[in-house]
């Protein structure tokens, strides 16, 4: 259960972190004209963050379901 | 170009393959052997979100406004990650509660009320009719394209065609019947259809791959890659616009606005309700799903920036509509089996939503439109009838039918003067109206039916006025003054500008106006509304799910009477005899043995009844079939009081078990004390033993090896192993007659004994003593003394304990003991008082106790087994009387004991 409940916790972080960086004003920092690796730099941007979201819920999802410091015993 | 008949082998060959993979995926099923029951397919289900619109109509939006496309799928990837609170607590509790749609959600939430269920059937079925039109717009654009290659812009004009010569309108048909032929074959008691699931599995990696081909295409054969593309665009300022947001007041909040749109769509669409929730095979799943699906929706969304691009560089000046790039592009490239995939890609993407949506909107006008009505009216033909679920198919395929039609008439009419995302939008905007109800019914317990009716109300009139009727008046069905000058001419009511809010574009401004106004009725009027009983225990099993799902088959809110058979007929009618049968044995596996022979159904089963029927029905149509055959007794103060009052018991219970754990608990102590001085005595007792054997065995020795000790210093030593002797007798009687008490093992000898002679008898005894520590012993008795009960023999052995206790503590010489007797009213008391060190207040406390001796470490353990006063006290106990010490410390002790007078017989 605790596992469950640290899980929802690191979820819901993800939730706010992806509302802020997807929303004003923090994306009208990257609304520029420009190219960055040949790309426009807002599309850069987007896609980069929404990546990044989605590997960070893989990570938060699939450590959550087994409890923290199960790996590491103190048998040595 | 290929030849017409060639394309349409190949769409009807896949659509066969579809077929063959529901069928396979149902049989499978049937076997028991699930092949969507992985967390793979099920984020592949999910992924029936992306529809025509995402097809073709990301590239349209994407042409017009650059990112504008993009919240759509950026909202469903935040609400994955709250997926794992917010989805998990709406899938579970469906599950307990047999949910099967949205508005079945929605209705028993609120008290299973069959007016909610209604209004949010018809919200979502008028929600949903443009994005179905959508759909058909998309489909039959596509095939006129490609019947019409090399011609890339087609201008007809729909609504001048006679329907039965527009191809939609076949189109629109043959869609009804793949709906029918996939999702109401039969009835299910959970409305899952495994078959179903996969075939929209295959058809989300068809979709994917389709316009994955098309953007490597585009991106990498026709241009030199991303870099290319984007370099080209930017020499010309018309496109390089589309790589930052719109130059316009609002343009960031009309993005935030449409990720928060998406995110409630994604949970809300009665399509994605039936995927996510009613499809999901095991809740683990979403573990995986919650980012499987927004990987999906990012990999389908990378090429369609560069696609709208390549578009329009390649069509610049041209008349060709960007909703058709992705098939116009690669037939201008003369790339014609792409065409043709991109094609299968687009009705893949086209048939998933319209199958699934009109299978759940069927559920939800046939279990919460059209049964509510059939049962209140007709409840009890109904309920007599053995084939109703017959009678539930027929509806659920006329509903299929009709929402198709409607559809197409829509598509006919309105569909085709808006791009494919703003027809899309549209519906999203009304299922984000189902938001506040279900997000607060989930989270709240406060939530009311009312509240949430006038809630849906407010909203949905809003979306209507906002995005609804402009529409129409844009269809030509309303006068255009509607729009540029508000209703009735009066400004603040133009539906674009409602109350002069301006700044926002459509979409966003119905979005901020209806939830608002939603959201605040739901919550102002539950406030202001007490919830009725059912109301309250649905909102409790709701929001509590995770505490409750193991008790749900008890309905909190039946007190009814109704007979097995009547039950058993019911289920049969509904669910067929077979799959009854089967519900009713495993019900009856969990109960005694005799429950196949009672008659009167008792409430657990009642509800059992109910849920199976909710799973097949809604659970509000559930109820009122079941109250036609149970003679329900309406839920009266009483009911309500009885329920509070089982609560109550719970809480009694509870609190009764907790002091039966503390009484455990120092019990356990008290028996640990115990051991601990059982230990005490038996080293106390060894002791005691010890110290007379060690004098009498050294003077014996003394004696032996010296035959000529001269005679007095013998007769000494002699003297004191007789007293010695004496004092272990004495110790070893105490120890026997004290386990003896103990046991139960004494005979008692009552007679009618004098008390003075007992005090007199107890001087004889210890008259040794108290000359040997030369101690004065004044006694006071009356002339008078009544007889008393009693075991004579035992009240001296009283006497005795006290007075050579009394002379133990006294000092030598000095010591003065005063016994006194005085007869009460009812009893007799005999005083015995020291004047030796006294005893402390706490020990005074324990010296009665077993095993007990008063411990003063400056003078060591007294002597004695430190058994003599329990024993006092356990023979007193049996006399019915008291015994007790005052004392100080320092000025003497005073033992006390009461002896009743026989006024009345003893229990003896």
């Amino acid at each position: 259960m605790t596992g469950d409940k640290e899980k929802a916790r690191r979820l819901t972080a993800l939730f706010l972190l992806g509302s802020v960086l997807f929303s004003y004003p923090v994306i009208s920092l990257f609304n520029l004209p420009a190219l960055v690796w040949g790309v426009p730099l807002l599309y850069a941007y987007v896609f980069c963050v929404w990546a990044v979201i989605i590997l960070l819920i893989a990570l938060a999802t699939h450590k959550g379901s087994r409890p923290v410091g199960n790996r590491f015993s103190d048998r040595g | 170009m290929i030849a017409t008949w060639i394309i349409l082998l190949f769409a009807f060959g896949y659509v066969a393959l579809l077929f063959a993979i529901a069928y396979y995926g149902d049989k499978r099923a049937d076997m028991g052997k699930s092949i969507i029951s992985n967390p793979y397919i099920y984020a592949l289900s999910l992924a029936v979100y992306c529809t025509a619109w995402t097809f073709y109509g990301s590239v349209g939006r994407a042409a017009r406004t650059g990112l504008g496309f993009l919240p759509i799928y950026i909202g469903p990837t935040l609400t994955a990650a709250l997926g794992w609170l917010v989805l998990r607590k709406i899938i579970r509790i469906s599950k307990v509660h047999r949910i099967t749609s949205i508005a079945d959600f929605i209705a028993s939430r609120y008290g299973k009320s069959m007016t909610l269920g209604g209004v949010v059937t018809i919200i979502a079925v008028l929600g949903i009719i443009p994005y179905i039109s959508l759909q058909l717009k998309a489909i039959s654009t596509s095939y006129l394209l490609i019947k019409h290659y090399p011609q890339f812009a087609i201008d007809v004009n729909f609504a001048q065609i006679p329907f039965l010569k527009d191809t939609a309108f076949y189109i629109a048909l043959l869609l009804a019947v793949f709906a029918i032929l996939f999702g109401t074959r039969h009835l299910e008691a959970t409305e899952r259809h495994e078959g179903l699931v996969a075939a929209i599995a295959f058809e989300s990696v068809v979709k994917l791959a389709a316009f994955i081909a098309l953007g490597v295409f585009i991106t990498y054969i026709v241009y030199d890659g991303f870099a290319d593309i984007f370099r080209k665009a930017t020499d010309s300022p018309e496109l390089k616009r589309l790589f930052v947001f719109e130059d316009r007041p609002g343009a960031f909040i009309d993005w935030g606005m449409y990720i928060f749109l998406s995110m409630l769509a994604v949970m809300f669409l009665p399509r994605q309700f039936q995927v996510t929730v009613v499809e999901n095979v095991n809740e683990e799943h979403l573990n995986k799903a919650i980012w499987l699906f927004p990987l999906y929706l990012l990999a389908i969304n990378i090429f369609v920036l560069p696609v709208a691009i390549g578009g329009l560089l390649h069509f610049t000046g041209s008349v060709v509509d960007a909703d058709t790039f992705v098939l116009t592009l690669p037939m201008a490239e003369h790339s014609q089996w792409l065409a043709v995939l991109v094609f299968i890609g687009g009705i893949s993407a086209a048939t998933g939503m319209v199958i699934v949506e009109t299978v759940a909107l069927s559920t939800m006008i046939c279990n919460d439109l059209v049964m509510p009505v059939l049962l209140r009216r007709f409840s009890r033909q109904l309920a007599k009838r053995s084939d109703i679920s017959n009678i539930l198919i027929v509806i659920r395929r006329f509903s299929i039918i009709l929402v198709l039609l409607v559809g197409y008439t829509h598509f006919h009419l309105i569909g085709e003067f808006y791009p494919l995302v703003s027809l899309g939008l549209i519906s999203f905007a009304a299922v984000a109206q189902f938001a506040p109800a279900i997000l607060g019914g989930i989270f709240w317990k406060r939530g009311t039916r009312l509240g949430a009716l006038t809630g849906l109300i407010a909203g949905f009139v809003i979306w209507l006025y906002t995005l609804v009727f402009p529409s129409l008046v844009q269809a030509g069905l309303l006068p255009p003054g509607f729009v540029s000058h508000g209703l009735f001419g009066v400004t603040l009511l133009k539906p674009f500008q409602l109350f002069g809010l301006e700044g926002f574009d459509p979409i966003s401004h119905a979005i901020f106006w209806s939830l608002l106004l939603n959201t605040g009725c739901y919550i102002g009027v539950s406030l202001f509304n007490a919830p009725t009983a059912i109301e309250h225990s649905q909102a409790a099993l709701f929001v509590d799910i995770f505490r409750y799902s193991g008790e749900i088959e008890r309905p909190a809110f039946w007190r009814g009477r109704a007979t097995i058979p009547d039950l058993r007929s019911l289920l049969e009618a509904v669910l067929g005899k077979q799959r009854a049968d089967e519900a009713i044995a495993a019900y009856a596996k969990g109960q005694d043995k005799d429950w196949e022979r009672t008659v009167e159904a008792e409430a657990g089963f009642v509800g059992y009844a109910e849920k199976l029927l909710a799973g097949a029905i809604g659970s509000s149509s559930a109820r009122v079939m079941v109250s036609s055959v149970v003679k329900e007794e309406p839920l009266g103060i009483d009911e309500v009081m009885d329920i509070l009052d089982e609560t109550r018991q719970v809480i009694m219970y509870s609190r009764e078990l907790e002091r039966a754990t503390n009484e455990l608990k120092s019990a356990n102590e008290r028996l640990k004390e115990l051991d601990r001085l059982k230990d005490d005595f038996i080293s106390t007792v060894t002791h005691e033993l010890r110290t007379p054997i060690t004098s009498i065995r050294s003077l014996a020795e003394i004696l032996y090896d010296n035959p000529d000790i001269d005679i007095l210093r013998r007769k000494h030593f002699s003297g004191i192993i007789i007293h010695e002797s004496e004092r272990l007798t004495r110790l070893i009687s105490q120890v026997l007659d004290f386990q003896k008490i103990e046991s139960g093992k004494v005979e008692w000898q009552v007679t009618n004994v004098d008390m003075t002679n007992i005090i007199d008898e107890a001087l004889i005894a210890t008259d040794r003593m108290i000359k040997d520590k030369n101690v004065t012993v004044d006694v006071h008795v009356p002339d008078q003394v009544p007889l008393v009960e009693g075991d004579q023999d035992r009240l001296i052995q009283v006497m005795v304990n006290l007075i050579s206790n009394a002379v133990k503590f006294c000092e030598k010489d000095e010591g003065a003991i005063d016994i006194a007797l005085m007869v009460g009213e009812d009893r007799i008391q005999v005083d015995v008082k020291d004047n030796g060190i006294g005893i402390s207040p706490e020990n005074q406390k324990i010296i009665f106790e077993t095993f007990q001796q008063v411990r003063d470490t400056s003078r060591g353990r007294p002597p004695g087994s430190g058994l003599g006063l329990s024993i006092a006290k356990r023979i007193i106990d049996f006399h019915h009387g008291h015994i007790w010490v005052t004392s100080e410390l320092g000025k003497g002790s005073t033992f006390s004991f009461t002896i009743p007078l026989p006024k009345e017989k003893w229990a003896l």
